[in-house]
C-alpha cells in the first residue's frame, strides 16, 4: 500500500507518532475524496485535526459529545463516506462502547476508530484518562476489528490498511510517544498477521503497542546472555493470527504476553484461547495491567510499576525458563 | 442518477387528488395498519402495542405521501432515509414495509419467532427498506444526522426521517445531537417525536419529567412545531414546512395517544408491550372499527 509519504526514524525522532498518524490522514483524504474525520474537542491531542488544514470541509468538530459522534459515523457512511473518528480510549471504548457496538458494529458500518492516549499513555492524567479495558470490550463485539500498532511507522500502516478495509475498525494507539520499532516505511504490514521481529527457540515475547519496543530491548539484553528470543509483533488483537501463536507453542513452548491493558481479556487472554483450545501443553505468563487501577505518574514508570516493560519482560523470562519441559515431542502425555 | 422510481404515491398519482381525498386514503390506510398491528400480535405472540398504534399516522403519512422509496429496489441510492430511532415500533414499521411490498407481506405472521426475519426491533440486514438496526435509544438520532451530513457532503438530495420517542428524549445523547444538528445547520433532516406523554413505566412527566419540551428544541436552536399527531392536515402543514426551512433542523412534536385507536389501550402504561388472545384481538378489531366511525 503506497501511502506515498516517505519519512524515516529521523523523523520520528522530531515528529510524534500522533503526527505522523495525522499526516497520514491527511494524505489519503488527498487521495480519496470519501474520508471525512471527526473529533470531539480534541482535534490537537489526537492529531486528527491534521486533516482539518487541508479539508475542513470533511473535517467536523462536534465538541465533547463522544456518544453521538459515533452515531453520526455511522449514519455518514450510509452516504458512501469513510469516517474516521479520533479521541482518547477512554472515551471512544468506554463512553461510547454501546453506540461502537450497535451503531457501528451491528450496523456494519465502514468507519474507523483510531484512539488515542490509551493504556497507560496518559500516565500523569490518572485512571480516568488511562484505558487498559478497550482491548477486552472491543474485542468482544461481533465484527470489530482491533489493531494496535507498535509504533508510528505502524500506525502509518494500519491507517492507510483500514481505510483500505470495508468494515469497522478500532484502531488504539498511545498518546503518541511511542518509542519507534521500526526505521521506516519500508516494511510489509498486514491486518491480523503477526510480525516476526526477532527469531528465536527458547520462548516468544507476544507484544503490542508500545510495549513491542520494550520486548525487543528485552530479547537484545538476553540474547548476550545466551538466550533465544521470539518477538511476536501482534499488532492486529482481532482477528488474531492464530497460526502464529500456534507457532510459538510448538517451537518454544513458552509464551509471555505484554501489553499495556488489563490482563483479563486483552491480548494474553486471547492468545490464552488459542493455546487453551489446542490441547497442547505450555507455560504463558500474561503481563499487563494486573486487574488494578494504575496511579497517575509518568508513563515510563508506569510501565515499570506494571512489568511491561524491558526489565518486568527480562524478569518474566528468567521465570519461565525455570520451567523444565520433557525433551520428547510427545505432546499427548502432558495433556 | 436518475432513476425510475416506483413509488407507492405514483400508483395513486392519477390527476392530483383532493386534500380531502388524500386524507381518506391514508386514514383507510392507517385503519389498515392498525388492524394488522393487532392481528400480527396475535399471532406473534407478543409485541409493542401502544408506540406502533401512536406512530402510525406519521409513519403513513410519511410511507404513502412524502418518502422516495422504491419496494422493488430497497437500497436504491436516491430514496429518502428513514430512521425509527424508537425502535420499539419496529413491530409497526414491518407491517408498513410489508405493506408496501418490501418482501411477502404473509412473513409478518412470523413476527418474533425464531427464525423469522424479524425481531422486535428491526434489523437493517435483515429486513429490506430497514435504513439502520435501532432498538436501544437514543442511537437512531445521531445516525440520523449522519446520513443528512452524508447526504450533503455528497450532494445527494434524498431527506432523512426519524422518529423519536419522547421517553426516549430523557437521554443525553439525544441532546447532543440535538446540539450537533442545530451547529451543523442540518436542514435536509426532519425530526418526529412521537409524544404520546408514556414510557413503559407510566407517564413520562412522572418518571422524568421533560416538559417544557418543545421549549428545550428551540434553545438548541431547533424549530419546534407542536401538532395532533393522528391529524393527517396537521401533519402534512408540518412535513411541508420542515421541508421548507432552510436556517435550522426542524422538529415535529407530534402529540400523540399511546395505543391510539384501540380505546381500552390508549395512555394504558401496560400496552407498552402485550400479547393479545382471539378474544382480546377480537376486542381490539372491534374497537379500531369504532374509532374510525367517529
Amino acid at each position: 500500500m503506497a501511502i506515498g509519504l516517505t519519512w524515516t526514524i529521523d523523523d520520528a525522532d522530531t515528529m510524534t507518532q500522533g503526527e505522523i498518524y495525522g499526516q497520514v490522514l491527511t494524505r489519503l483524504g488527498e487521495e480519496n475524496p470519501l474520508i471525512v474525520a471527526l473529533t470531539a474537542d480534541l482535534a490537537g491531542s489526537t492529531k486528527i485535526g491534521a486533516f482539518q488544514k487541508k479539508h475542513p470541509e470533511r473535517f467536523f468538530n462536534v465538541g465533547i459529545q463522544e456518544n453521538n459522534m459515533i452515531g453520526m459515523a455511522s449514519g455518514m457512511a450510509e452516504a458512501g463516506l469513510i469516517p474516521v473518528v479520533s479521541t482518547f480510549a477512554a472515551f471512544a471504548a468506554l463512553r461510547s462502547a454501546e453506540h461502537v457496538r450497535t451503531d457501528l458494529a451491528y450496523n456494519r458500518r465502514n468507519v474507523k476508530i483510531i484512539a488515542t492516549h490509551s493504556g497507560t499513555s496518559f500516565g500523569q492524567a490518572g485512571p480516568t484518562h488511562h484505558c487498559t479495558e478497550d482491548f477486552a470490550v472491543m474485542r468482544a463485539i461481533a465484527g470489530m476489528t482491533v489493531i494496535a500498532p507498535a509504533d508510528a511507522f505502524e500506525t502509518a500502516k494500519a491507517t492507510a490498511a483500514v481505510i483500505a478495509y470495508d468494515g469497522p475498525v478500532y484502531v488504539r494507539i498511545g498518546r503518541s510517544f511511542e518509542p519507534p520499532v521500526w526505521k521506516n516505511l519500508d516494511f510489509d504490514w498486514e491486518i491480523g498477521k503477526a510480525i516476526e521481529l526477532r527469531e528465536g527457540a527458547d520462548v516468544t515475547v507476544i507484544a503490542c503497542g508500545w510495549c513491542v519496543y520494550h520486548a525487543l530491548d528485552a530479547a537484545d539484553r538476553l540474547k548476550q546472555q545466551g538466550l533465544s528470543v521470539r518477538v511476536l509483533d501482534m499488532h492486529t488483537i482481532k482477528p488474531l493470527d492464530e497460526e502464529a501463536v500456534m507457532r510459538a507453542l510448538v517451537d518454544t513452548r513458552r509464551i509471555i504476553t505484554v501489553e499495556d491493558h488489563n490482563v483479563l481479556g486483552g491480548l494474553g487472554s486471547a492468545v490464552a484461547d488459542v493455546i487453551a483450545q489446542s490441547g497442547k501443553g505450555c507455560v504463558l505468563k500474561k503481563l499487563g495491567v494486573q486487574d488494578s487501577f494504575t496511579p497517575a505518574g509518568y508513563p515510563e514508570d508506569l510501565m515499570h510499576i506494571n512489568k511491561i516493560d524491558a526489565d518486568g519482560i527480562e524478569e518474566a523470562i528468567g521465570e519461565v525458563m525455570k520451567r523444565d519441559f520433557e525433551q520428547d515431542e510427545d505432546w499427548e502425555d502432558e495433556i | 442518477m436518475a432513476q425510475e422510481l416506483a413509488t407507492p404515491q405514483v400508483e395513486h398519482a392519477e390527476g392530483a387528488p383532493s386534500r380531502a381525498d388524500e386524507i381518506a386514503r391514508l386514514k383507510s390506510k392507517a385503519r389498515q395498519i392498525r388492524e394488522r398491528i393487532v392481528t400480527v400480535t396475535e399471532k406473534s405472540g407478543g409485541g409493542h402495542l401502544g408506540g406502533s398504534l401512536s406512530q402510525t399516522d406519521i409513519m403513513v403519512a410519511l410511507y404513502y405521501k412524502y418518502m422516495k422509496v422504491d419496494p422493488k429496489n430497497p437500497k436504491w441510492e436516491g430514496r429518502d432515509r428513514f430512521i425509527l430511532s424508537k425502535g420499539h415500533g419496529g413491530l409497526g414499521h414491518g407491517i408498513i414495509l410489508g405493506d408496501l411490498g418490501f418482501f411477502p407481506e404473509e412473513e409478518l405472521d412470523k413476527f418474533g419467532k425464531t427464525g423469522s426475519r424479524f425481531g422486535m426491533h428491526l434489523d437493517r440486514h435483515k429486513v429490506p427498506g430497514v435504513d439502520a438496526s435501532t432498538g436501544s435509544l437514543a442511537h437512531g438520532f445521531g445516525i440520523s444526522l449522519g446520513f443528512a451530513l452524508g447526504a450533503r457532503l455528497r450532494g445527494f438530495d434524498w431527506h432523512t426521517y426519524v422518529i423519536l420517542s419522547d421517553g426516549e428524549c430523557q437521554e443525553g445523547t439525544i441532546w447532543e445531537a440535538a446540539m450537533c444538528a442545530a451547529h451543523f445547520k442540518i436542514t435536509n433532516l426532519t425530526a418526529f417525536v412521537d409524544r404520546n406523554f408514556m414510557s413503559i413505566d407510566g407517564p413520562t412527566e412522572e418518571i422524568m419529567a421533560i416538559e417544557p419540551f418543545a421549549k428545550k428544541w428551540e434553545a438548541f436552536g431547533w424549530r419546534a412545531i407542536t401538532i395532533d399527531g393522528h391529524d393527517f392536515v396537521q401533519i402534512f402543514d408540518a412535513i411541508e414546512t420542515a421541508r421548507a426551512e432552510t436556517e435550522k433542523p426542524t422538529v415535529i412534536i407530534a402529540e400523540t395517544k399511546k395505543g391510539a385507536g384501540v380505546g381500552w389501550m390508549e395512555q394504558i402504561p401496560k400496552w407498552h408491550y402485550g400479547g393479545l388472545d382471539n378474544e382480546m384481538a377480537i376486542r381490539a378489531m372491534e374497537a379500531i372499527r369504532k374509532y374510525y366511525e367517529k
